[in-house]
Formats: C-alpha cells, sequence, structure tokens
C-alpha cells in the first residue's frame, strides 16, 4: 500500500499530552494554551446542562458536522425502550432494568453532551446478562428505530470465565444516540460487534465504555458501513491485571458521508494489553471519517503492552480522512507501546500486477479493497457475519469510478 | 504456432527532467516454442521493452507496434492482453495484502480462461506446480508477495506461468536475487511451461548464468534502447568472456 499522503488527508504527530475541552468551550487559537491535563481527567457528568452548548470548535466535537446533530446535542429525545430482535442463546437473557440500578453508570460516565443527553432521556436500560458456563452467540438486531431522534442505553454483563459473541446489527431508519456500557467480567472472554447499515439518512452517535476485570479479554469491533452521520467512541478502562483488549474498526465511507470513531484506551492495571486497529475506505465527493486514539498508560500500568494504529485508503478525489494518534504514558516500566498512522491512495502498481494476471480493473480494485479491509473482517471470526460485510463491500465498490481516479 | 512481433519499437517514459526516450526502434519476431534472451547492461532499455509488452501505463510508445497473431496488442488495456495469452514474470512483484495466493490465482485463472477452473482438478494442479517448485503448502494460504522472500516471490511468479499456461512468457530478470538452488528450481518451472505448452520465452537478464539452465535459441545485445547484435547460443559466451563494453564503445 502506497503511504504517501494526498493532500485530501492530514495526520497529525502524536503528542505526550492531550489537550482537554472540560465544561468550557476553549480556543485553539494563539496566546490560548490548552491546560495540560491527563485523559482520564476529562470532565465527566450524566447531565446534558453540565456540558455548554456544543458550537463545533470543542476538541472533541471538531470534526463533526454538528449542525446535523443538535437534536441529539441538545434537542429531546424519545427514551423510551426501543424495539429490537434477538437470536436465542442459552445463557443468555435480556431484561429492561431501571436507570436507578446500580449497574447503570458502573462503567462509564458521559464525556460528552450527547451522550448525556441520551443517557438523561432513558427510561430504562436494556440489559444482556451472559452466564458463566456457556458458550454463547446472539445477535440483536435493530431495524425499525424510526425517524424521530431517540436515546437508548444498553449494558452487556459478561459473568466471570463466559465465552460469548454479542452481535448488534443495526439497519433501517434511525436518529439515535446512545450509550453502550460493556463489563468483562474476570477471566471472561467476550467480543462484541456493532454493525451499522443504516439507511442513507440515519444519523447514529454512540458511545461504548468497556470495562476489562482481571484476565479478561474483550474484543470490540465497529463496522460502519451505511449513515449520514455515524460517530461512534468506544473506550475500554483496562482496570485490573492482566486484562487484554482487542479494538477493531472497518468503515467505508461514501460521497457526503461523515463516519467518526474516537477511540480511547486507559491502561489503569498492571500487565494489561491492547491492539487498537482502524482500517477504512474513502470514496466520493465529501466522503469525511475522523479516527483518534488515545491511549493511556497511567501510572499504575506497569508491563502495558499497547498498540494502535489506523489507515485509511483513499479511493477517490474530494475526500478527507482525519488520523490522529495520541500516547500519553505516566510510566516509565511498560513492555512497549506503539502507534502508527498512514493515509494513501490506490496503488497503481498493485492494480497492474493485478491486471497483468488477465484480471479485469474492476474486479482488480476490489481484490485490493476487500484484501485491504479483509483484516479486520477476518478477525471477526462470525462467518456468517464476514459473507455478509464482503457482499456489502462489494456493492460499495459497484460506485467505484475509474475515470476520477486519474 | 503464434508469433509475438515487435516492429520498429519507440517508447518513451515521463521523468521529473521531461520525457525521455528509451526505446530507439526495437525489432523481434518470437515464435511458439522460441526462447530468445535479451541480454544488455543496466538501462539499457531491457526492462522497458518487458513493461511495454505488458502494457504498463507508464510507458507511452511513440511509433512501431506489437502484434501477436496480427492482432494488435497496443490497442489492448492490460487485462486483454494477459487474456490474449501474454505474460509478465515481474522483477519486483508488489505486495497485495488480504488478498491469499490461492484467492489471487484463482481469480486470475478465471479471468485468463473466462470460466472457473473445476474445483478437483484446479486443486490438484495448484499443489503438483507448488510441490514441484519446492513451495511449501502454507504458501497458499499467505497474502500475495507479503513477506515473500526474493526467491520466494520469483517462484511465485512461475507458479503462475505454470498454472496459467500463456503463449508467451517475458521473463523480467527473473534470475536476480536467486542462489543456485533457486535459479535451478525456477529454471526448471520455465521448462517445464515450455514443454508441455509450447511457450515462447523472451528472456531479459543481466548475466548469463540462467542461460545454463534455460537453453535460448537466440540472443539478442541491448544497448541504448535497440538490437545492437543478434546471434545464436555462442553470443551468450562471447558475452560472458567480454562483457559489454565493446557495444557500449560502440554506442558512444
Amino acid at each position: 500500500m502506497s503511504l504517501a499522503s494526498p493532500d485530501t488527508a492530514t495526520t497529525t504527530t502524536p503528542t505526550t499530552t492531550t489537550e482537554q475541552h472540560g465544561i468550557k468551550a476553549h480556543s485553539n487559537g494563539a496566546g490560548r494554551v490548552a491546560p495540560v491535563q491527563t485523559r482520564s481527567a476529562r470532565f465527566k457528568s450524566t447531565h446534558p446542562e453540565d456540558f455548554e452548548a456544543v458550537n463545533g470548535r470543542e476538541l472533541d466535537w471538531k470534526h463533526s458536522p454538528v449542525a446535523k446533530l443538535t437534536a441529539f446535542t441538545g434537542g429531546d429525545l424519545d427514551g423510551s425502550r426501543f424495539p429490537y430482535s434477538a437470536t436465542e442463546s442459552a445463557g443468555v437473557s435480556f431484561s429492561w432494568i431501571p436507570v436507578t440500578d446500580p449497574r447503570v453508570g458502573s462503567v462509564g460516565i458521559p464525556e460528552d453532551r450527547a451522550s448525556a443527553n441520551a443517557w438523561s432521556a432513558a427510561t430504562e436500560v436494556l440489559l444482556v446478562s451472559i452466564g458463566a458456563e456457556d458458550v454463547s452467540e446472539v445477535t440483536i438486531t435493530r431495524d425499525a428505530l424510526g425517524s424521530a431522534p431517540r436515546a437508548a442505553h444498553i449494558i452487556i454483563e459478561a459473568a466471570p470465565f463466559s465465552k460469548s459473541t454479542v452481535i448488534i446489527r443495526n439497519t433501517g431508519a434511525a436518529q439515535l444516540v446512545e450509550n453502550v456500557e460493556i463489563l468483562a467480567g474476570e477471566s471472561a472472554n467476550l467480543s462484541v460487534i456493532s454493525v451499522q447499515q443504516w439507511n442513507a439518512d440515519a444519523v447514529h452517535l454512540g458511545s461504548h465504555f468497556a470495562r476489562i476485570g482481571r484476565d479478561a479479554n474483550l474484543k470490540h469491533a465497529l463496522v460502519s458501513l451505511g449513515g449520514d452521520v455515524i460517530r461512534i467512541n468506544p473506550s475500554a478502562h483496562l482496570a485490573e491485571a492482566g486484562g487484554s483488549v482487542e479494538l477493531l474498526g472497518l468503515y467505508f465511507a461514501d460521497a457526503g458521508q461523515h463516519i467518526e470513531q474516537q477511540v480511547y484506551v486507559f491502561h489503569d492495571a498492571p500487565q494489561t494489553k491492547s491492539r487498537v486497529t482502524y482500517k477504512g475506505a474513502l470514496q466520493g465527493k465529501g466522503a469525511r471519517t475522523v479516527w483518534i486514539g488515545d491511549v493511556l498508560i497511567g501510572s499504575k500500568g506497569i508491563g502495558t503492552d499497547s498498540y494502535e494504529q489506523n489507515r485509511n485508503l483513499v479511493l477517490s478525489e474530494g475526500t478527507r480522512a482525519d488520523s490522529i494518534p495520541n500516547l500519553e504514558i505516566e510510566t516509565g516500566d511498560i513492555a512497549g507501546a506503539g502507534h502508527a498512522s498512514a493515509t494513501g491512495r490506490f496503488d497503481d502498481e498493485q492494480l497492474f500486477y493485478l491486471q497483468a494476471r488477465g484480471i479485469n480493473e474492476e474486479e482488480a480494485r476490489k481484490l485490493v479493497v476487500r484484501g485491504f479491509l479483509n483484516e479486520i473482517v477476518q478477525q471477526l471470526h462470525v462467518p456468517a457475519l464476514e459473507a455478509d460485510i464482503h457482499a456489502a463491500l462489494d456493492s460499495e465498490l459497484e460506485n467505484v469510478h475509474i475515470a476520477s481516479l486519474r | 504456432m503464434s508469433t509475438l512481433k515487435i516492429t520498429d519499437l519507440h517508447v518513451s517514459v515521463e521523468t521529473e527532467q521531461g520525457t525521455t526516450q528509451i526505446l530507439r526502434g526495437v525489432d523481434l519476431i518470437i515464435n511458439s516454442g522460441e526462447t530468445h534472451a535479451i541480454m544488455g547492461p543496466n538501462g539499457s532499455g531491457k526492462s522497458t521493452l518487458a513493461y511495454t509488452i505488458a502494457g504498463h501505463p507508464k510507458y507511452k510508445v511513440e511509433s512501431g507496434s506489437i502484434t501477436l497473431d496480427g492482432a494488435d496488442v497496443l490497442a489492448m488495456t492490460v487485462d486483454e492482453r494477459a487474456r490474449a495469452g501474454l505474460f509478465l514474470a515481474m522483477q519486483y512483484p508488489v505486495e497485495i495484502p488480504g488478498v491469499t495466493v490461492t484467492n489471487f490465482l484463482r481469480t486470475a485463472k478465471t479471468a485468463i480462461d473466462g470460466e472457473a477452473p473445476a474445483i478437483r482438478n484446479w486443486i490438484k494442479d495448484v499443489r503438483v506446480a507448488m510441490e514441484s517448485l519446492r513451495m511449501d503448502k502454507t504458501f497458499a494460504e499467505r497474502n500475495v508477495n507479503e513477506g515473500f522472500s526474493g526467491g520466494e516471490k520469483k517462484r511465485h511468479e512461475i507458479l503462475q506461468l505454470e498454472l496459467l499456461k500463456p503463449r508467451f512468457a517475458v521473463l523480467d530478470e527473473t534470475d536476480s536475487g536467486l542462489d543456485v538452488d533457486a535459479l535451478k528450481i525456477v529454471s526448471e518451472g520455465v521448462n517445464r511451461a515450455k514443454e508441455s505448452t509450447g511457450l515462447g520465452v523472451l528472456l531479459i537478464t543481466h548475466y548469463t548464468r540462467i542461460l545454463r539452465y534455460i537453453q535460448p535459441d537466440f540472443v539478442h545485445v541491448f544497448v541504448n534502447g535497440r538490437i545492437a547484435e543478434e546471434g545464436g547460443p555462442e553470443l551468450a559466451d562471447r558475452l560472458e568472456n567480454e562483457g559489454y563494453d565493446r557495444f557500449l564503445e560502440l554506442a558512444v
């Protein structure tokens, strides 16, 4: 893959300190210095009024199309039970619990106004409870959320020593802002995969908060393909020794589409491991993707092993991919911490090679893009989902216009 | 019986310094079953000839023609040329992440033949070809050229040659970077393809050592974008002893 940065892409050098938005809007202009504050100290609240109105200049909103998001950052939301269907699996139960349940908020508290708005609007929380003794896989389908602005709150709780995969498949219309809390108990092995194949005019804002217990392993994946604006920010708190997390992302932004993910990993205990891998493709005028990867290795994170990377493949003119890794380290006694970010154009030499073997240009393009994104798909380990994602990517690629690339 | 015919071929390439003329009138006729060695010093245009035959967009044909049994090769796209029976074994094959060798070979075979190969025979053909080239079975599940050693890349090129069964193959410095064992294995693969399909070969090389294993019928010395001298295998022996100095002086 060619790693040359086209004009349309931006990458920044990682810093060891992060800027902080706090509760007050701040200017990024000259003469103002952002306070040095660790990522974990970012302001949190479940009350939207504790955050100032979003104006699009805030650190965590400045890449987002905030004008399209006013209904979520400030408006009234339908917080009633949302419609869903789910496959059955031994050891997995679904129930609606009140927002006063002690588990609500035990994993994470909103860091932005939309998240807080959803939190305060949701009247009940969907609890997905995974028992200890079974190996389970469930698929939750949401295909009838409708086009009125709605709030949702889900808790996925994996009991100690459980092994399970939870797939959330999102299709149809949606104007959704939600919070998802993920609790991986001691030695649990949990996969959570959220697939966004919404209608073209859908908006989906989300905050996923995960807490990884002792020796537990969480695999978390976001597959974002369909929707007008998708902005899902996953965070993982490696709170106990020996925990590990794998955060995967795959996205394909078409003309006018905005797909954003702000990823945050907090190594807060000894001998924890994280791998963040996000790969995306962009095609068509106004296709926009944003990836921010914050990794904080706290003072307790002795022996941390951390690596994050983001790769973008630009398929046409007029796209923009932002890729911003930030690494903050509070202890020197770690096993490793690295990051990589690259945004590149389609490699014509790859095309030539495949064409020289008789494969026509369109087919060659599909092979290359599929190959590029396949690294993520392969790691989901859900064969049925793999086939669906390949089919969806192929239909996205039907629209590639060769002329625009030359 | 097929014929690949190159007539008065002039080719240029765009560089930052402007247009550079590389091929200055190349004439060459290759028939099925014949092996032509193109030898010459670095920068003489050997690789340009290879890539021009394959249709790489970087090279601009100023004048002249390339025909395959009378059909205008220059009017064909890269993939059309391959489907017409031309094959280029590349000097530096590129990596294609996420695409396995198995998937790639099947896709290419399907494209060349116009239909998917019968699955059972195909699996056997691939296995046999890989064994002949002393390639480990795990190779099939690796991504195309990703992390391959220089020798593995060349074997993979010859594997494709054996499976895709072209009418003419251009081998662009396939011998470079190969140790003696690998050179023998790769050469055997080329000779098998010649025997089984009557392949015509255009063997581009800087050194004579591969000619010990792949016997050329004709040797062409390439200097400064054109053929400076032609002969039989004995010309290669002479180059082995004398080098290219004689031709370089002539070119000046």
